[in-house]
């Protein structure tokens, strides 16, 4: 007999390599709608990805605008990739998108941290990568739980229903 | 969508529990689907149904965020109140159709 038994995730770890904007916004968005749907979070930020924790950069973040196909115009346009190269046009393009994700409730990176933190996930620091930037602990984000290493960060992926997401 | 008897009233709910008209929503039904997902509901609770309810019916979209800057409870409480579905749980105790917003 066909048995049809539904099993749902029970957690996820995801891991962020990457700090471009739509990189640790997709990473939140993932962590943040696990929490609420009641799953085991964790979240490993390393390389470029320790960007959307740093006191200094996670509200800062910015998106390509070159070598970035996808980047359109205000109305729809292809965005030509000599004018993203500009001085200012990065800065210019990050805000507008900044503005554009406020409007639709996206909080800031910062807020975006505590809102994970507060339904009981959990975030943290790559080991390696903080040394190679030659950060500190305090440098990182107060929702921070801790610097790990990757091998720490496995052992809390265990359990069949347990997924590992890259972005 | 299924009938379904919910404090003595017959009632039409989707395939995942929530009311097909919020207005035919009370406090009994609220904690009859409540005790269903093992919550018990506080006057806290109900000020949060009462708010989600409202902005429901102003049309407005419902956020975490939202319920965070309404005064009433933080997202933290708000976990607290609603375990493991601050908005899916609420919203299905409070009567009204199953969230769409991703944060």
């Amino acid at each position: 007999m066909e048995t049809k038994e539904k099993k749902p995730l029970e957690k996820v770890c995801i891991i962020c390599a990457k700090g471009s904007l739509e990189d640790v916004y997709a990473t939140l968005v993932m962590a943040n709608g696990a929490v609420m749907e009641g799953i085991e979070t964790n979240v490993f930020f390393t390389f470029f990805g320790l960007d959307g924790i740093t006191k200094k950069g996670m509200n800062k973040l910015h998106t390509a605008t070159t070598g970035n196909p996808a980047m359109r115009m205000p109305g729809g346009l292809p965005f030509p990739t000599m004018l993203g190269g500009l001085p200012g046009v990065e800065s210019a393009v990050s805000g507008m998108m900044r503005k554009q994700m406020e409007a639709l409730d996206m909080p800031p990176v910062d807020e975006f941290l505590e809102m994970i933190k507060a339904g009981g996930g959990e975030i943290y620091a790559c080991k390696l990568a903080v040394d190679m930037f030659k950060l500190e602990k305090e440098d990182l984000s107060d929702e921070v739980h801790s610097i790990i290493t990757i091998g720490e960060f496995y052992e809390m992926c265990d359990g069949d229903r347990t997924q590992i997401i890259f972005t | 969508m299924a009938l379904k008897t919910i404090a003595g009233v017959e009632l039409e709910v989707s395939e995942d529990g929530y009311l097909k008209d919020m207005t035919q929503w009370n406090d009994e039904i609220a904690k009859e689907i409540a005790t269903e997902i093992g919550i018990e509901l506080t006057p806290k609770h109900f000020e949060v149904l009462n708010y989600l309810r409202e902005k429901t019916e102003a049309k407005e979209s419902l956020t975490i965020r939202g319920v965070g800057k309404s005064g009433i409870v933080t997202i933290k409480e708000l976990y607290v109140l609603f375990p493991k579905g601050p908005l899916k749980f609420s919203s299905r105790i409070a009567g009204i159709p199953k969230p769409t917003s991703c944060i």
